[in-house]
């Protein structure tokens, strides 16, 4: 059956479900004894099973089954939530996650996930997930051989299993018994002085693979031939030979110090099982007590029900559209826009009633058009922000914190683009809080703050702009080691220093080469990152400040565009040729005489407003061919702005103000100086893009 | 292109250039504009011309004449730009005639340029005699490369 047309499906559909998984156990975590939330859980991933079941992902299929297992359990009520649980329950979805990236990237989803399973069949079978095997089965013992009565004493029972096997392998163990075929568990132990384990290992599986099948190994063969193992390893397999032969073949290997031949014999696994039904009741007990202790949790979870219905799962009724037809749409209704403004041109010229009337109302329509066409590529900053919860739970339980994350305005809008390029600086900034800002817990009850940090994640829109805030209520900047670490960094000098402001001084943390951190942990800080979340916002055409109180806390605040795709310009003509300059970050406009004009080091100067402003001349940047100088004793000065530092950019007239739509060069042409792009004139010519930023050091 | 080379028929678009016939493969040709309004773009190769408007699409144009360093010539009424698309990159190519859509017998394509005059061989991924006229095939990746030598 061909499958790559529903692959797509597949794989947005799933990473939704894992994202729901998220989601929710975060939610579990908050109220343990809310059922419906792991039935929530349960259904997503179920459904999940079914469709990489459906699409041959067997690997996949497998994990989430054994996931929803445990969920199953849950749910029944044989299994008590617990923090330990939830971790592996989070690593499957880590595991689920990455094999669904791996499915999209071209791969086949296959992973190692081998201790997550093992984890997983432990807490299903009712017994810490820490606990390594062998105790478990020792425990499970003297249930178990109370139930059965082992046939003959040559066989393993299930206490003396060295690997654990899952549902399919157990079914080869079956049927290979059926067939005449024995199935053993061969423990082998290489010397201690063995030089070339590796060697040994394959020479091992070598005899086993021609003599019969081997199930399983562990450690697994990968991790053998790797030689990451000390000097034991088991493995399962079958055979027709019996244990005495294979024994001594496997002894013919050099190097080898033991091999210990175990018939597995079916009924084990029958034993296993009853085990399982007999630790079931003892758990059942134990969870009424726990029940008494948590019910301020019942208290907060009808609180967070109330939050979660008025949020709501408002499903709104959406397609899949490819992000490219999206573009190819809007690139189709900036040409429409262009021969709008030429029939409104000939309309004005022709001056026939009708003709204008048409054209008046084909303009009204398409206004309509270009706000729905705009707003399409809009998203909501929600796609960035849900991954953040679970990273802040992982990190603070990586640092010993506590901390809780808040997140405000998820449904806040932004283009496409900035959604794209938002998502690694977002992660550096929120990683920083929790690393640098917020204490850990003794320090937070020594300075009489409560011991639970807050984080919060905020965004929302004001004018053309989308704010995204990110406030710990931490240690904030402290100030002095800030200065002194730049001063010993030599990122400002001893007179700079002096004239700073407490902003600027948190801004310098921002600087590249920078890193107040005592000790580089593996969270933040190794000197790099903070700088690059400058750099990249500042790349999309916003900007970022910080605000800080010692002991207080600190707030990291981004000014981004609504939109990268359109702007506002000032349109400036120099000769013949027409130049954008963005109106973000002209200042004014005026016109001076060219007796104003002063010399200062070679740098033309001109005196702004008390200020020293230097000057630019666009035609000589730009190199436009001139035919003849034509200076009438006045200049036309456009006064930009790159953070406190002005510049006068000199043009020769000034057009006018205008909307416009910003387009990239193309791949040939790169890294134009100063040139940030180019835009499409109502009359069909191309302007290009004047990068300010360039234009000043 | 030397794929392009190999297979059995090759469809060219064949252009004029100073006294000289070239060809590109079809398959790389995203189509033909008679000669429109050019935007310079300051600091760039003397070759590149600027760009255009291409239906709502910013394509930088090049002039092959400049950029194999043949003589200059005005614009004439049969100048046109043939937008290329390689890779992810498109460009226009200005020539002075766009002549004719052709199939060529891979068999007649010589991967030894002999007489090529002026123009640098790196450009050239091979000749194609047919009958009376001589056809240059040029080498798209070696045009677009602005920093070859």
């Amino acid at each position: 059956m061909e499958l790559n047309q529903y692959l797509e499906m597949f794989i947005e559909e799933s990473k939704e479900h894992l994202q729901a998984c998220s989601e929710h156990l975060l939610e579990l975590e908050k109220n343990p004894d809310d059922l419906t939330i792991v039935g929530e859980i349960f259904r997503s991933a179920h459904t999940l099973k079914g469709m990489a079941a459906t699409m041959g992902y067997e690997d996949l299929a497998d994990l989430t089954h054994k996931m929803e297992n445990i969920l199953d359990a849950i749910r029944n009520g044989k299994i008590k939530v617990t923090a330990e649980i939830l971790d592996v329950v989070f690593e499957s979805v880590d595991h689920l996650e990455e094999m669904v990236f791996h499915i999209a990237d071209g791969g086949d989803g296959k992973r190692n996930v081998q201790e997550t399973v093992e984890k997983l069949k432990r807490i299903e079978s009712g017994e810490p997930a820490t606990m390594v095997a062998e105790e478990k089965l020792a425990q499970l013992e003297s249930a178990a051989t109370m139930v059965v009565e082992p046939n003959e004493k040559t066989f393993l029972t299930a206490a003396d299993l060295k690997l654990s096997y899952d549902d399919f392998e157990k079914t080869v163990i079956f049927q290979s018994s059926e067939q005449d075929f024995n199935a053993y568990e061969i423990t082998i132990a290489l010397r201690e002085d063995c030089l070339l384990k590796a060697a040994r290992v394959y020479m091992v599986f070598e005899i086993l693979e021609k003599n019969g099948d081997v199930i399983k190994s562990s450690p697994t063969v990968d991790r053998l031939e790797e030689e990451q193992f000390d000097s034991e390893f088991h493995v399962a397999f079958i055979s027709r030979e019996s244990s005495v032969d294979l024994h001594k073949m496997l002894m013919k290997v050099s190097e080898i110090d033991s091999v210990i031949v175990n018939e597995i014999h079916q009924d084990v696994f029958v034993t296993k099982t009853n085990a399982i039904d007999v630790q079931v009741p003892i758990q059942d007990e134990v969870a009424p007590s726990a029940n008494d202790v948590s019910v301020p949790a019942e208290k907060q979870k009808t609180a967070s029900n109330t939050n979660s219905k008025s949020s709501g799962h408002t499903t709104s009724k959406t397609i899949r559209v490819n992000i490219e037809r999206l573009d190819i749409l809007m690139n189709l209704f900036e040409e429409l826009a262009i021969d709008r403004g030429r029939l409104l041109s000939i309309a004005n010229e022709v001056n026939h009633g009708e003709l204008n009337e048409t054209v008046e109302r084909m303009s009204r329509t398409m206004g309509d058009l270009q706000n729905i066409v705009l707003t399409m590529r809009m998203v909501p900053v929600e796609t960035v922000f849900n991954r953040f919860p679970k990273m802040v739970r992982q990190l603070s339980r990586d640092l010993n914190k506590k901390i809780e994350l808040n997140i405000v305005g998820a449904e806040t809008e932004l283009d496409r683009t900035v959604i794209d390029e938002i998502g690694d600086p977002l992660v550096h900034l929120i990683r920083n809080s929790v690393d640098h800002g917020i204490e850990s817990p003794e320090v937070r009850r020594s300075k009489g703050k409560p011991e639970e940090g807050t984080v919060e994640l905020r965004a929302y829109h004001s004018g053309n702009y989308v704010f995204i805030e990110i406030e710990d209520d931490g240690a904030g900047i402290n100030r002095d080691k800030v200065l002194a670490k730049a001063l010993s960094k030599g990122i400002v000098t001893h007179e700079q220093s002096l004239a700073m402001t407490d902003k600027q001084i948190n801004e310098l943390i921002l600087a590249s080469g920078f890193s107040t951190a005592d000790v580089i942990s593996d969270v933040s800080g190794r000197g790099v990152g903070l700088d690059v979340v400058k750099t990249t916002i500042e790349s999309l055409g916003g900007n970022i400040s910080i605000e800080s109180t010692q002991n207080v806390g600190s707030v990291f605040s981004i000014q981004l565009p609504l939109t990268l795709s359109i702007i506002s310009v000032m349109l400036v003509e120099i000769e013949k040729e027409i130049y954008a300059i963005p109106l973000s970050s002209i200042i004014e406009t005026s016109i001076i005489r060219t007796s104003d004009i002063l010399n200062a080091h070679n740098q033309k100067v001109i005196d702004f407003r008390g200020k020293v402003v230097p000057l630019v001349f666009l035609e000589e940047i730009f190199e436009v061919p001139r035919e003849e100088k034509n200076d009438d004793g006045f200049h036309s000065v456009v006064i930009v702005r790159k953070g406190d530092k002005l510049a006068g950019l000199v043009v020769d007239s000034f057009i006018g103000q205008q909307e416009i739509v910003l387009k990239s060069l193309g791949n040939y042409l790169t890294n134009i100086f100063a040139i940030s792009g180019a835009t499409i004139l109502g009359n069909g010519q191309v302007a290009l893009i004047v990068d300010c930023n360039a234009l000043m050091k | 292109m030397t794929n392009a080379i190999e297979q059995k028929n090759l469809k060219v678009i064949v252009f004029q250039l100073a006294d000289k016939e070239y060809a590109i493969p079809v398959s790389h040709v995203k189509g033909i504009e008679k000669l429109m309004h050019i935007s310079r773009v300051p600091k760039t190769e003397r070759y590149v011309k600027g760009v255009i408007n291409l239906r709502g699409v910013v394509t930088p144009v090049i002039d092959l004449r400049e950029r194999f360093d043949l003589p200059i010539s005005g614009n004439e009424d049969t100048t046109r730009i043939i937008i290329i698309a390689l890779e992810t990159m498109e460009v226009g190519f200005i020539v002075d005639s766009a002549n004719d859509v052709l199939d060529i017998d891979a068999t007649s394509i010589e991967q030894q340029p002999e007489v090529v005059g002026s123009l640098d061989e790196d450009f050239i991924a091979g000749v194609a005699k047919l009958e009376n006229r001589l056809l240059i095939l040029l080498h798209l990746d070696k045009v677009l490369n602005t920093i070859e030598k």
